[in-house]
């Protein structure tokens, strides 16, 4: 089994450093078949290790070096294969698996092919030492990793200049790329305050030591732990008010959102609160506080997802939305829940994405839906697969999303907390309206792309046959649910519903699916028969707010980023040209001038030379002389 | 009685006058004259120094000076004559080649 986990985990990572050899080459098929074929091997892998667990109940434990060890500090290269990770192993490395094969025929016009291929194996491996790692560490290695390469990714096309905000929100690939690894630096602190509080308090950083001593820490530690993890867990996965980054790493190439800002590494904040949760369960306020924020930003999402005519943006905004969702159980208390909705999300998601990269490939590169309509004439495949996930996550019943998000919203009613409840009912419907709107105005109605001389074509046949167990998995992942709470409870706490809950289940599930066809109505009301623009509503004040984001892009701008820039400025000009570097410039000029100033001893006249001698000799014998008689 | 101040004192005045040379004088020949001067000086109050504590290091001392002093004139001598070939003079005015 051990030599499963290294194939697992090194796999993508050979990947990554053979496609590096052709880094800097033209394009090349065979590298991307190879890191496919690895990433595939991976897969296997994985898969085989999720049933060796599944049939054991064991986890694989395997401590491949130490790393550090200094003083009564610990920390060995381990990974963990248990319930938990090799569930996230599994979802990882099929939707790699998938978009690496997607990203042959996504990318094959581009320059930098193999250079791409480097980056997305790199990202994989970072994102397995994230979820298989045995510490706190390990995870934290994996998690600056993962943002490395989604920095390198989004902005791959780093050469596009900056354009205004008006014509681009996100100006351009490499402002992106750095708004994210900005952003993921400010949670990053709070999660290496959260490690160092636990360590300080533990004495270790291993999950098994640390879980074992969290019951028997102070109170606050644990709040002040929890919430500082909690941080980390809200920059990487993009929470209010640091998720103004995960719309705009739509800059980067396609296949990119999908496996990065969709399946992966944004859910990597769920998997360190389902990891930490015998830290979380003890810690309510925290943990309420999570679930309040996952169905605040779950709403908040959805409402930018509703105006928005970007199509990536808009799948960007439901990642969000859902990522809340996930947030809002894993708060709730319901882990097991929390990850079946991540792993039924990543597949239905990615399946969206690339469905949406599909589009753009045929649109070249258009992602205004405003632009687009009747597709479906050209792209049949594409509208399928879309309209596959967009069932799926409007939660339309026997999709996979149906399953995970009715036990979230199920959760937040026998919780009790009715508000949050409400808010994730509405919000279901919103999500079914804005999928819905987003697919009929691509696909359905007056074929707008005409008059801008666009002649769209259906993607690659193996591209399409490579998505499809991403199809097939956003149908029938949900039944799989009963399964895989047996699977995982073995080692999350298991969650149950009410015997109250239980009796009225059917009819919590029938409101939220009278909301999702609801929506789902409307949209097919007011756009599957073409776009008709109403000029009233887009000049409301409302709409604009929503469309741009509730302005906090723009007040991040001017409130934040500004004035740093000016304080910046200032530490510049005033304190380090005027202090610090005159300082040095100061010391430097006065040994200048007092070398320039005793050049002129030097006559070359020994007479002189023996009088500065003669000076030199008085001056120390006065100076002992003084000293003497100042010690004496 | 002379005691031991009394070397000192003319210790220090020799090696004043000698010091005086040093600085005073302009021919190599002097200078040297003049060096030789605190060194004997110096080996003056060795030699009372030593006396006074009935301690032998004291003129055991003065007598290395005294043969280091020899050695070191027997060359530099050498060295002024060459000078004095090369430069037809021993002024230090007029040897000031390495001008800074």
């Amino acid at each position: 089994m051990e030599g499963l986990v290294y194939i697992a985990l090194f796999a993508p990572f050979a990947s990554s450093l053979f496609a590096a050899l052709f880094g800097m080459s033209e394009r090349k098929i065979f590298v991307g078949v190879v890191a496919s074929v690895l990433l595939a091997i991976s897969f296997v892998a994985s898969a085989m290790l999720a049933f060796y667990v599944y049939g054991t109940g064991h986890a694989v434990h395997v401590t491949m070096m130490d790393w550090i060890n200094a003083g009564d500090l610990r920390i060995p290269f381990g990974f963990v294969v248990d319930q938990v990770s090799v569930t996230m192993m599994t979802v990882v490395t099929l939707v790699s698996t998938i978009v690496h094969i997607y990203s042959i025929g996504y990318m094959d016009h581009d320059k930098s092919f193999n250079r791409f291929f480097s980056y997305l194996s790199a990202f994989v491996f970072s994102m397995m030492v994230l979820v298989m790692s045995d510490n706190f560490a390990g995870l934290f290695i994996g998690w600056e990793g993962v943002g490395v390469c989604s920095w390198l990714l989004v902005g791959f096309w780093y050469h596009k200049p900056d354009v205004s905000r008006e014509e681009n929100p996100s100006i351009s690939p490499s402002w992106a790329a750095n708004e994210a690894f900005i952003m993921n630096r400010i949670a990053d602190l709070g999660m290496l305050i959260g490690l160092f509080i636990l360590y300080w308090n533990v004495g270790s950083l291993q999950y098994d030591e640390v879980f074992a001593a969290v019951p028997f820490l102070d109170g606050t530690v644990l709040n002040a732990a929890a919430l500082a993890l909690f941080i980390g867990a809200m920059g990487k996965s993009a929470q209010f008010p640091l998720h103004t980054w995960l719309t705009d790493a739509m800059e980067g190439p396609t296949p990119v959102s999908a496996l990065i800002h969709a399946a992966t590494m944004v859910t990597a904040g769920v998997f360190l609160v389902i990891r930490a949760n015998p830290l979380f369960s003890l810690t309510p306020e925290v943990s309420y506080f999570i679930a309040a924020l996952g169905t605040f930003v779950a709403f908040f999402a959805a409402s930018m997802a509703l105006v928005n005519r970007d199509l990536k943006r808009i799948i960007a905004f439901s990642t969000l939305s859902q990522l809340g969702y996930m947030f809002a159980a894993a708060g709730l208390g319901a882990y097991w829940i929390a990850l079946f909705h991540l792993a039924a999300h990543a597949f239905f998601k990615a399946l969206l994405f690339l469905g949406a990269g599909n589009v753009m490939h045929a649109m070249h590169d258009e992602l205004d839906i405003f632009k687009m309509g009747g597709l479906k004439k050209v792209m049949k495949w594409t509208y399928l697969y879309m309209g596959i996930a967009s069932l799926a996550l409007a939660g339309i019943p026997f999709f996979a999303g149906f399953f995970s998000k009715d036990a979230i919203i199920e959760t937040a009613w026998n919780e009790g907390t009715i508000v949050l409840w409400a808010i994730l009912v509405v919000t279901a419907g919103m999500t079914a309206f804005y999928s819905f709107r987003q697919v009929f105005l691509t696909f359905e109605g007056d074929e707008r792309y005409k008059q801008y001389g666009i002649h769209p074509h259906e993607m690659y046949r193996y591209v399409l046959i490579a998505m499809s167990p991403l199809a097939v998995l956003a149908v029938v992942a949900g039944f799989g649910m009963e399964g895989f709470e047996h699977f995982v409870t073995k080692l999350l706490p298991d969650y149950h519903m009410s015997e109250h809950t239980h009796h009225i289940a059917w009819i919590l599930g029938l409101v939220v699916l009278v909301f999702a066809v609801g929506g789902i109505a409307l949209a097919y009301k007011k756009y599957y028969h073409g776009l008709k623009r109403d000029e009233k509503l887009e000049n409301s004040w409302y709409y604009k707010l929503l469309a741009n984001q509730y302005y906090i892009p723009v007040l991040y701008e001017e409130f934040i980023s500004k004035p740093y820039a000016m304080i910046s400025d200032a530490m510049w000009n005033k304190v380090d040209m005027k202090i610090v570097d005159a300082t040095v410039d100061g010391i430097a000029k006065f040994l200048y001038k007092t070398g320039d100033e005793t050049r002129k001893m030097q006559t070359g006249n020994l007479s002189n030379y023996l009088n500065w001698m003669a000076v030199g000799a008085v001056l120390f014998l006065v100076v002992a002389a003084i000293s003497a008689a100042a010690i004496g | 009685m002379i005691g031991l101040s009394h070397y000192l004192i003319v210790s220090a005045i020799l090696f004043s006058i000698g010091l005086m040379g040093v600085l005073r004088r302009r021919n190599l020949l002097m200078l040297f004259f003049a060096t030789e001067v605190m060194l004997n000086a110096v080996n003056i109050a060795f030699a009372a120094i030593s006396h006074y504590y009935n301690d032998l290091t004291g003129q055991m001392f003065a007598f290395f000076i005294i043969a280091i002093a020899a050695s070191e004139v027997a060359v530099g001598l050498g060295i002024l004559i060459v000078l004095y070939k090369k430069h037809g003079s021993l002024d230090l005015d007029d040897l000031a080649t390495m001008r800074g």
